[in-house]
């Protein structure tokens, strides 16, 4: 049961962390105005929300398992209050600042319509440190950080928000590919 | 005839478009291409002379979806009254 739990925790958090990554490459394709083919400019948006939502659940996943690891001994506090667990607390304090962080995203985007789009904006950068703070949870505490298959997938991860944050950075983003596509109207 | 336009008597759903808001993302015009067009710049154009379109009943859940896939949160549904 205990190993069950265990596993559980540990494979909800490396695939909510899959799900993050693919959110935020999927958010920067959406603020660029460009359409996907196949997806269209709204599948992105849909996609995004989804991949953050299902990643939201799988960190409730992730949590809830982990709170009855009797190995790690964690506390409720300990998921709300970061840098206290007596386990590793760097690298769990840095799981609970993702989780906070995700709270807070995660309420703002849903009330997004009733909060207006500055708030929402605003918080929602806070995104772009979600996910490097997450990272760094998942390789510090992580049972299987040290194996070839994990370290596979979290360069992976990182090689694709590398790619989409440098494309995010560069002139060329902002144009909306308006320019080089032009859209015939009507 | 433009759709919408003839739904006489019936209260319909409207469409708002926020001009204050809107940054010409384009992704409502996908989702209502009977409704919107795109000019040059992917700003919507109502297609017919009405400043908040009516939404004919089988695009409702069309006009949802585009409310809720704008960025900037620059659509908004309304029934008058
Ligand atoms: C929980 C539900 C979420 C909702 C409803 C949501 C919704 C949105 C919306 C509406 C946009 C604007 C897209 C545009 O401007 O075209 C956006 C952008 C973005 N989202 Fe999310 N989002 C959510 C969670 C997340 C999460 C968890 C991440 C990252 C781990 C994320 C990363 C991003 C990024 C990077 C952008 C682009 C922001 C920018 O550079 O301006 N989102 N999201
Ligand atoms: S989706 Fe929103 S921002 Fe984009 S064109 Fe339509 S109203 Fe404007």
């Amino acid at each position: 049961m205990n190993e069950t739990l265990w596993a559980l925790g540990r494979g909800t958090g490396l695939v909510a962390l899959v799900m993050f990554t693919i959110a935020l490459a999927l958010g920067i394709a959406s603020r660029s105005g460009r359409p996907l083919p196949g997806l269209g400019r709204f599948g992105i948006s849909d996609l995004h929300r989804t991949a953050s939502l299902t990643g939201v659940g799988l960190v409730a996943v992730h949590l809830t398992s982990l709170l009855f690891d009797p190995f790690a001994q964690l506390r409720v506090v300990d998921f709300v209050l970061p840098f206290f667990a007596s386990y590793r607390p760097l690298w769990l304090g840095l799981g609970t600042l993702a989780v906070d962080t995700l709270a807070v995203v995660t309420v703002v985007s849903l009330l997004r319509q009733r909060l207006g789009p500055r708030v929402f904006r605003t918080v929602h950068w806070a995104t772009y440190a979600l996910w490097p703070i997450a990272l760094l949870h998942a390789l510090g505490s992580g049972t299987d950080a040290g194996t070839e298959w994990f370290r596979g997938l979290t360069a992976a991860c990182v090689v694709a928000v590398v790619a989409a944050v440098g494309w995010r950075l560069t002139p060329s983003y902002a144009g909306r590919g308006w320019a080089r596509h032009p859209r015939r109207t009507g | 005839m433009p759709l919408g336009a003839a739904e006489g008597g019936v209260v319909t759903t409207r469409l708002h478009i926020d001009w204050t808001r809107c940054d010409g993302h384009g992704s409502c015009a996908e989702l209502l291409p009977e409704l919107l067009g795109l000019d040059d710049f992917g700003f919507p154009v109502v297609r017919f002379a009405e400043r908040d379109p009516a939404i004919p009943r089988r695009d409702e859940e069309a006009a949802r979806h585009a409310v809720r896939s704008c960025p900037v949160m620059a659509l908004r549904l309304y029934e008058p009254g």
